[in-house]
């Protein structure tokens, strides 16, 4: 029977609670014996509280030490390769926290890593996504080793909530390197839905025009409650900050309603978006590849198609 | 200092690749190859530190088949002054990858290594934590901006967040995102002077590597297509549209 351990996914002590119940839904699947949540930092109270609540979760870790306060790869991850020692399969969100840190388990623990799990076969048998999703392989792990996994969040429903695990604070001793060092983090705006994790997104592209322009963008998201994304090209412009970039290199998400503004459907942004419910895209050209893929199409100039859009809503 | 720059040929980005009938595979013959994205920019990042005087010499590795020559060539072109191609028939899985790189900096003893934060043909998105976690020594992934200052490295990272800063000791690993340049365009002359620019070969066998290619890939499959949508003629029917679905 599998044993999984979890890592968790928190920012300055809060909880990304989305990633890591998503995390722990991929690890429901294996039907296994016990599911752990590990949580690093330099106070885990609060973030190991609530990853206690999600349901299916036996037992929460939390590993308290100064040096934890930040997700410094390679100083979590002598930690966590420690700790796998009692666990079957090691998962962590495919977010750039997951990333960054379980190849460095894996390299510790002489494996490979699963990259993007998005479907679990059997305890050794999984789905990846390859070739910016082009391709779907079905990859097996050799079963006499740890399974190493980051969870590809927009393939999983968060697991649910009300679950009651109990917490157990525990230290790890392992030399831990000094060659690193936080220096500070520039966040943008918080006030608005979480791309990662809203219902509805609205996303701009090249097609915007200026930063200026994605005020347009910005309000009808604000109308809708929606969460605003952008093409590679939008922040490659300068138009949006870097956090909001939706596709193979940015953020891969799976809201019920996505909203495509300006944007022509690049493969490498289709694939940030191919689970989302409904994709709606606005363009100025019939011929763009969006149209392709979305659900309802609207060809038009989106200067004149969003203020009308938001009179329509009322 | 001395830079070692990763440099994987991989299926071009411009290729909408074809999963085979049978599953076993995607069709690659005849397919356009190109250097990794993201190791384009690692290269043009090491070559602009040499520009500005940190570097002294930058080294482009590949691990590849016989025929990947022409590949180094172009980053030789690019401006790295020399390459080293690891000749390897199979593919490999990214434990093993960055195994051979560890060989590479072994023998290299480079002060700083740049690879692409993924390679788009696997998008295992692994080898230079990987390489980072064997040398024991720091990594900075995702990079958008590099500054190089007595003995360290400032590294601006992409992340969900934001923007995150480190500071690493160097020797350091650091993995490129998007953003953090715009290669160069290849000139024709530069062609020409790549052509006797020294270019070492070593048969991956001769390196004494392990291998660690522990996943089997056993069926490929194309994505599942979204079904055809429809097309709505303005903001009115778009918004009925929207309601028939129940999203407004
Ligand atoms: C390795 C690699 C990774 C990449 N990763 C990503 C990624 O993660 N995410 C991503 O998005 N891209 C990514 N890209 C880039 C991608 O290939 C495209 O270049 C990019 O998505 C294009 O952005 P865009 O659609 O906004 O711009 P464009 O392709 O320039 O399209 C702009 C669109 O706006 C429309 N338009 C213009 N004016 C108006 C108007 N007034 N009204 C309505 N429509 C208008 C145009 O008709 C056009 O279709 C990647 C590329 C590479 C090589
Ligand atoms: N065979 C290879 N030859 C050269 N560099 C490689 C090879 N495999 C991986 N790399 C480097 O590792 C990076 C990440 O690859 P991956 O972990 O496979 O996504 C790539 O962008 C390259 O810089």
């Amino acid at each position: 029977m599998s044993k999984v351990l979890v890592i968790a996914e928190h920012l300055d002590g809060t909880l990304n609670a989305s990633a890591t119940a998503k995390t722990v839904a991929a690890a429901q699947a294996l039907s296994p014996e016990s599911i752990d949540v590990a949580v690093f930092a330099a106070d885990p109270a609060g973030a190991a509280t609530e990853a206690a609540t999600i349901a299916g979760v036996s037992k929460v870790l939390a590993v308290a030490n100064p040096v934890n306060a930040q997700a410094l790869a390679q100083v979590l991850g002598p930690q966590i390769a420690k700790l796998a020692a009692g666990y079957s399969h090691v998962f962590a969100p495919s977010t750039t926290f997951g990333k960054d840190l379980l190849p460095v388990v894996a390299a510790l623990l002489g494996v490979n890593q699963i990259s993007d799990l998005m479907t679990v076969e059997s305890s050794h048998v999984f789905k990846r996504p390859i070739y910016a999703g082009n391709a779907i392989v079905t990859v097996e792990a050799p079963s006499d080793q740890p399974v190493i996994a980051t969870v590809r969040t927009a393939s999983w429903q968060e697991a649910a909530r009300g679950g009651s695990a109990t917490v157990e604070t525990t230290s790890i001793d392992a030399r831990l390197p000094t060659h690193t060092r936080f220096i500070g983090l520039a966040a943008g705006s918080t006030d608005r839905p979480d791309l990662q994790s809203a219902k509805r997104v609205v996303s701009g592209g090249r097609g915007v025009g200026s930063e200026e322009n994605f005020k347009i963008v910005f309000d009808f998201a604000d109308k809708l409650g929606a969460a605003v994304g952008a093409s590679r090209a939008a922040v490659d412009a300068g138009y949006v900050p870097n956090e909001l970039q939706v596709g193979q290199t940015g953020k891969i998400i799976a809201p019920e309603l996505y909203v495509a503004i300006g944007i022509s459907g690049a493969i490498q942004h289709l694939t940030g978006i191919k689970d989302a419910g409904t994709i709606v895209a606005i363009n100025k050209d019939a011929d763009a590849p969006i149209f392709e893929i979305a659900d309802v199409g609207l060809v038009g100039d989106l200067f004149k198609v969003l203020p009308e859009l938001e009179a329509a809503i009322g | 200092m001395k830079i070692l720059v990763a440099y994987k040929r991989v299926v071009d980005y411009n290729v909408r690749i074809q999963v085979k009938p049978d599953g076993s595979g995607v069709v690659t013959d005849g397919v356009k190859l190109s250097a990794n994205p993201f190791d384009e920019i690692a290269l043009e990042e090491a070559l602009r530190l040499r520009d500005k005087g940190i570097a002294t010499e930058v080294v482009v590795a590949t691990i590849a088949p016989t025929d990947a020559q022409a590949h180094l060539r172009n980053g030789l072109a690019m401006g790295a002054n020399r390459a080293i191609h690891v000749v390897c028939d199979q593919p490999i899985q990214p434990l093993t990858a960055a195994r051979t790189l560890l060989k590479l900096v072994e023998k290299e003893q480079p002060d700083l290594v740049i690879l692409g934060k993924q390679a788009i043909d696997d998008d295992a998105n692994q080898t230079g934590q990987m390489l980072a976690t064997l040398w024991s020594r720091p990594q900075a992934t995702f990079a958008s901006r590099i500054e190089i200052a007595d003995g360290k490295a400032t590294v601006t990272r992409e992340v969900d967040a934001g923007l995150e800063t480190l500071e690493v000791d160097l020797p350091a690993v650091v993995t490129t995102d998007l953003r953090l340049n715009e290669p160069r365009f290849i000139k024709l002359p530069d062609i020409m002077k790549a052509k006797s620019k020294p270019m070492e070969s070593i048969p991956f066998a001769d390196l004494g590597v392990e291998s660690a290619d522990t996943l089997r890939t056993t069926h490929y499959e194309a994505p599942t297509r979204r079904g055809k949508g429809v097309m709505v003629k303005d903001a009115a029917e778009l918004v009925a549209a929207l309601k028939a679905k129940g999203l407004l």
